[in-house]
């Protein structure tokens, strides 16, 4: 039940680009295309578990024993960044299928504020490994499942009548709005 | 405190960096050279005529796949084929020319407007609104979404219908894949004959919204003795293959059996000859060919 709820409120009633604000360049940047919209999804899916695992034991190993935590910023930055590079050269080598549908997408959330968003939150509401990689799930579904309806409603809008100033980023970021406002009543569901 | 800070992080750094180092050795991908140089031989225009995903993924395809023929490229035609062939050492075979055509004939057939369309000037939008401004669901909406995907500038709108200068045509099938309704189709330069409609619609329907347009009655058909001819979706579909191969001896009973003047010999001026790899000025008058006269 635990599980369920956290799931619920990660993807829905703290939905991390829509309730959270976090990870806003990708929203608006690749959710033009549904196409597009889902290989960024997945992307963001992979490196949140992987840098939210990674920086979790990087967190309980290095920093704690050491008294760290007032570097966490910086470090997990640098390892996060590292990490996708890392994990770049690896998928082209090993899994070229993987790499051909994610790898445009992986440079460009190398430090992605959501991604070091879920690592840092994980380690302020004090979860333990399980937990933190099952919210890193649940956050990055939640993220796939908002730039995809995003994509779903920018599709239309290239064969809607929109004025000049109102063309693209304007009309995305009253999208963005609009949806978050929506969102918000899922507020409500969980008392 | 900075002590620690600094060693923790030139620690961090340098064990990363040399992990990326060390990675970037063993995990490198080597490409293969001649790729770059198929590349450079194709149009570069990246018009997926090929079936592959643009000019590079042909040639990585043509390189590493044998079964993947070096004449693939229609945009470039048989020059671009050969020297394909000869960078892979694959066997040309020969390109037959091929050309878009359009399969519409609206304003002959004097089809009514449903309503005047006044939204975002796309076939794609309009299609959106009741399946496009005109009575009928198969017209050309002439809102030019084929024109400006036309990588070669050959066509143009005139009197709310697509037109398409062969001379320019590539048959690299962007505008098919463009077009909301479907009426554009690649056919050999070579064809003798072409259906001018694209119309799904039983004979009832069509006979109801256009004057020209097919009733799909069937009796070319029945006449083709070549079976060049067959209907799928109550729309006319020829093998030109099987109908070149049968030759002119037939003397073209499909055209003459049409009830409604909508199967047609197609003119010889369209049958223009395929265009050089880099044509940049505009075609002359003659090329041009007017399928409404």
């Amino acid at each position: 039940m635990d599980i369920f709820l956290l799931f619920i409120s990660a993807i829905f009633v703290n939905n991390i680009l829509l309730a959270q604000y976090l990870g806003n360049c990708p929203y608006l940047g690749c959710s033009k295309e549904k196409s597009v919209a889902i290989g960024m999804g997945a992307a963001v899916l992979f490196v949140i578990v992987l840098a939210t695992v990674i920086t979790f034991l990087i967190q309980k190993y290095i920093m704690n024993p050491f008294h760290l935590g007032y570097l966490q910023t910086i470090i997990f930055i640098l390892v996060i960044a590292a990490l996708v590079q890392f994990v770049e050269m690896f998928l082209k080598k090993m899994v070229p299928p993987l790499y051909k549908s994610l790898g445009i997408y992986l440079p460009l959330i190398t430090t992605n504020c959501a991604v070091l968003g879920v690592a840092i939150l994980v380690q302020r509401k004090e979860f333990d490994l399980w937990t933190s990689f099952l919210y890193a799930i649940a956050a990055s579904v939640g993220f796939l499942l908002a730039i995809v309806l995003m994509a779903g409603i920018r599709e239309r809008f290239v064969v809607t009548r929109i004025p000049r100033s109102m063309q693209g980023v304007p009309s995305g970021l009253v999208m963005a709005g609009i949806m978050s406002l929506a969102f918000l009543a899922f507020k409500g569901m969980i008392a | 405190m900075i002590a620690e800070s600094v060693i923790t992080l030139f620690g961090l750094g340098f064990v990363s960096a040399s992990v990326l180092s060390v990675a970037s050795r063993l995990l490198a991908v080597e490409e293969d050279p001649r790729i770059e140089v198929v590349t450079e031989a194709l149009p570069g225009a990246n018009c997926g005529g090929c079936g592959f995903a643009g000019c590079e993924a042909y040639a990585t395809a043509v390189l590493k796949d044998p079964s993947v023929p070096p004449n693939r490229c229609c945009a470039g035609g048989p020059d671009v084929a050969k020297r394909v062939a000869e960078l892979t050492g694959k066997a040309a075979g020969d390109v037959e020319p091929m050309v878009a055509f359009r399969r519409c004939v609206k304003v002959e057939g004097k089809v009514a407007r449903k309503y005047d369309y006044a939204g975002a000037t796309t076939c794609a939008g309009a299609k959106l609104l009741d399946g496009g401004p005109d009575a009928c669901r198969y017209a050309c909406i002439g809102l030019g979404d084929c024109v400006r995907a036309c990588p070669f500038d050959a066509m143009w709108i005139e009197d709310g219908l697509v037109h398409i200068a062969p001379a320019k045509c590539t048959s690299c099938g962007t505008c098919v894949r463009t077009c909301p309704n479907g009426i554009l189709e690649i056919i050999p330069r070579r064809a003798r004959v072409m259906v001018f409609c694209s119309s799904k619609d039983k004979g009832k329907a069509v006979k109801d919204v256009c004057e020209a347009g097919c009733i799909s009655c069937g009796a070319c058909v029945k006449k083709c003795p070549a079976k060049a001819i067959r209907m799928e979706d109550d729309r006319i579909v020829i093998d030109h293959k099987a109908c070149l191969a049968y030759g002119p001896s037939c003397e073209e009973v499909c055209v003459k059996s049409c009830p409604r003047d909508i199967l047609r010999c197609l003119k010889p001026e369209y049958i223009a000859p395929a265009p050089e790899t880099e044509p940049a000025h505009f075609p002359e008058e003659s090329h041009v060919v007017d399928l409404n006269a």
